[in-house]
This record gives structure tokens, C-alpha cells and sequence, in this order.
């Protein structure tokens, strides 16, 4: 893009006057300035979708919270990233996430690990007030080196990212809607009777949670790496 | 994907009457992704559901992953992926209907029928589905039986209704 096409606005977010590009998302504006916005589908080198919610915004003048990783930086504009209205709905969203499905810390081989954990340790979530559903969910251990475990997934759909748009495959994606989505390999084939997945692991280490996970790994045992994306990403557009 | 689900006869597409129409529409745009949606329509129309094997030659020539097309066939209310029954009968589960007592419409037919919501009898005879709001909120109770609009009635009346059809065919 052409640098000189590009305005620079200002605007503060937590009172503090910043300036940047206009083409940037608030999110991107806060955390280069360490103004710490929680996220769980967001990953640096995938797009933004804006679908988990937790980097909802509170921008003066606008009635609606905005999800800051997909909201782009205005003039002018007043954005509160912590008020006690956010910390509350931040809170509920973890806390319908942990009663969705099962996920339970202490088997788990992301235990110490996963970031849907450490959010909600960060936030303090020390209660779930809602019903757990506790529904029965399959794990895939398919394919021959990692496993799918539905009951720890958060369909925050950084797999299907990461595979669609750095990997190219297009393995991942979401069947169903509602209570019913689960992530899929295929035509829901199992994982290991995948045609178009290339084994490349990329779904694995960009999952914050325990739901993809490399195989032989026991509790509290998979470490993931998710530094190489903005890498590859970079690398993939010097090229084309 | 392509092994598997490209290579077709030639002459074998041409033998099914059914995989023409879909052909003509993926045709209308272009062999172009966007089509996707539209080309589904299609092999539902042609087919009565959205038959696995059409799928995968759609997802193949629309050069779309499997796992997408997966994805929306899965998504939207109206595709199906099970062949329908002789009769069909949706039940509105919106809001409107929801208060005048769909709730209590649908268990009856399923019991009464022995049809499991979302499926099809045994016997083939119907398929028992329910709908989000079909946009005739005033005829709540609103049900659309073999794609006729039932309104207003009673749990009782829907029943001995749905009972002359299916004993019609």
C-alpha cells in the first residue's frame, strides 16, 4: 500500500493520546503501545474474525461494545479497554466457554498451557455460574501423529485459518451452527482419512486450548509454539 | 481431493439427467466459488437432498475445499444431507409459534408418528423438521406440510390432518 495514501489520526484509548495509521485495528494500536487487550481467536499472522469477543471495546459514543481486532482506529476517537462494564461481559463469555463443553484443567494435556486458562485466571474467573452441559463429545486420534479432542474446543477457529490462509490446504473447517459446530477435517471424515491434509501441524500450535494436540503428550505436556506465524506470514507475501 | 473426486466418466455425467441441472448452474457463474450456495440449491432441487457424491464433484469444480462445502451444506436449515420421506412436514419453531404451542405440535407428531425431530420414519412416509420462522408469524401455530402453510391449528387438529395425508398416499 502506498504509505503516502495512508492518514495518520489520533485518539486515546485509556486516556492516552496515541496517533497511528488509519488503517490499523485498535487492537493492534493498544498492544504496540502495552495496552494489554485480552483475545483467544486472534492470532498475529492469521485475519481477524472477531469472533470470541473478549476484545470488546468500549468507544465513547457508540452504545454497542466493538471487538477491537476487527475495529479500526477513528479520529478523534475515545476507546476504553477495561471498564466494569467490559470486565463483566468479559468474565461471562469465559465462563459460558468453560460450560459448554468439558473442560477440565487437571487432565488436560495444555494444563499450564492453555491460554483459555490463563484468560481466565488473568480476569479472575474463580466461578462458573452457569450449568455446566457436560455434553459427550468424541476425541479423533485418527491421524497417525496428533488427536482432536472436541470436548476441550472453543471454535475459535484459528485452525481453520492457519490452514486455509498459510498453510493452503483448507482441511479445517466449522460443520453445523449453534450448540452444534464442531470443527471438521474434510467432508467430516475422520482426520486420518484426510485426502487434502498435509500433516504440517500448524492447526496443532495455533489451538489455545488442549483441543489439538500433538500425540503421546500426557498431562500438562504440550507445549505450543505460535511464534512462527507472523513469520510465515511475512515470508508468504515477500514471495508472491 | 482431485483422485478422488474428479475424475468421473464423461459419459457417466451425461448419463445422469440429475447432475445436469447443477452443471448448468455452477455454468450460469462461471465455475466461480460464489456459486456455491446457488449450485447447492441445485443438486437439492435435482437430487431431493444434497447427495455426497455431487458434493464432492461440486467442491471440485468450483475448486473449493471439501471442507467448506461440508461447512455450508451443514450451516443453513434448508439442505438437507438425508433423503427426504414420501411427505414433509416443518414445523415453525419461531418465537411466535414457539408461544402458540409449536413445542407441543412437534412431540405429539413425533410420538404419535414415531418420527425422531430432524429425521425421517422408518417406513420412509415422513420426515419430521423444524424451521426458525418461516415468516407467517400471524398464522402462528404455522407448520408447512408436503410445502403447503398449515396455520392456526391445535395440536389434535394438526395430528388427524397429517393423518389423511399420509394414509392418502
Amino acid at each position: 500500500m502506498n504509505a503516502t495514501s495512508v492518514r495518520i489520526v489520533t485518539l486515546k484509548i485509556d486516556d492516552r493520546e496515541l496517533s497511528a495509521r488509519e488503517d490499523r485495528t485498535i487492537l493492534e494500536v493498544a498492544r504496540e503501545n502495552q495496552l494489554d487487550i485480552p483475545t483467544l481467536c486472534h492470532l498475529d499472522g492469521l485475519s481477524s474474525s472477531g469472533a470470541c469477543r473478549l476484545c470488546l471495546v468500549e468507544i465513547t459514543g457508540i452504545r454497542r461494545l466493538l471487538p477491537a481486532c476487527v475495529t479500526t482506529v477513528g479520529e478523534g476517537m475515545e476507546v476504553y479497554t477495561n471498564t466494569p462494564r467490559i470486565q463483566h461481559y468479559r468474565k461471562l463469555i469465559l465462563e459460558l466457554l468453560f460450560s459448554e463443553r468439558n473442560h477440565v484443567c487437571s487432565v488436560c494435556v495444555s494444563n499450564g498451557q492453555c491460554e483459555l486458562q490463563e484468560l481466565a485466571r488473568k480476569l479472575g474467573v474463580d466461578h462458573v455460574h452457569y450449568p455446566y452441559l457436560m455434553p459427550e463429545l468424541p476425541v479423533d486420534a485418527s491421524n497417525p501423529r496428533f488427536v482432536v479432542d472436541h470436548n476441550r474446543c472453543i471454535l475459535c477457529g484459528r485452525c481453520t485459518r492457519a490452514c486455509d490462509e498459510i498453510e493452503g490446504a483448507h482441511t479445517w473447517d466449522m460443520r453445523g451452527r449453534g450448540i452444534e459446530t464442531r470443527v471438521i477435517t474434510d467432508f467430516s471424515d475422520p482426520w486420518g482419512a484426510s485426502s487434502t491434509c498435509t500433516g504440517c501441524g500448524k492447526c496443532v500450535h495455533v489451538c489455545p486450548t488442549g483441543a489439538l494436540s500433538e500425540k503421546g503428550r500426557s498431562v500438562a505436556e504440550m507445549v505450543k509454539h505460535k511464534h512462527f506465524m507472523p513469520y510465515l506470514t511475512l515470508m508468504r507475501k515477500e514471495q508472491s | 481431493m482431485s483422485a478422488k473426486t474428479d475424475v468421473m466418466e464423461a459419459s457417466e455425467q451425461k448419463a445422469d439427467p440429475r447432475w445436469r441441472s447443477v452443471e448448468k448452474t455452477m455454468r450460469q457463474h462461471g465455475y466461480h466459488a460464489n456459486g456455491l450456495i446457488e449450485t447447492l440449491h441445485a443438486v437439492q432441487e435435482a437430487y431431493g437432498c444434497l447427495d455426497e457424491e455431487a458434493l464432492r464433484r461440486i467442491a471440485a469444480e468450483l475448486r473449493v475445499a471439501l471442507s467448506h462445502v461440508y461447512g455450508v451444506a451443514t450451516f443453513y436449515n434448508y439442505f438437507t444431507m438425508a433423503p427426504p420421506g414420501r411427505h414433509t412436514c416443518v414445523v415453525c419453531m419461531g418465537t411466535a409459534c414457539y408461544i402458540k404451542g409449536a413445542g407441543e405440535i412437534m412431540e405429539r407428531i413425533s410420538k404419535e408418528f414415531n418420527v425422531a425431530p430432524e429425521e425421517t420414519s422408518d417406513d420412509g412416509n415422513l420426515s419430521l423438521l423444524s424451521a426458525r420462522c418461516i415468516g407467517c408469524c400471524g398464522q402462528a401455530p404455522a407448520l408447512v406440510v408436503d410445502g403447503e402453510i398449515w396455520g392456526g391449528l391445535s395440536a389434535d387438529e394438526v395430528i388427524e390432518r397429517l393423518r389423511r395425508v399420509l394414509n392418502d398416499a
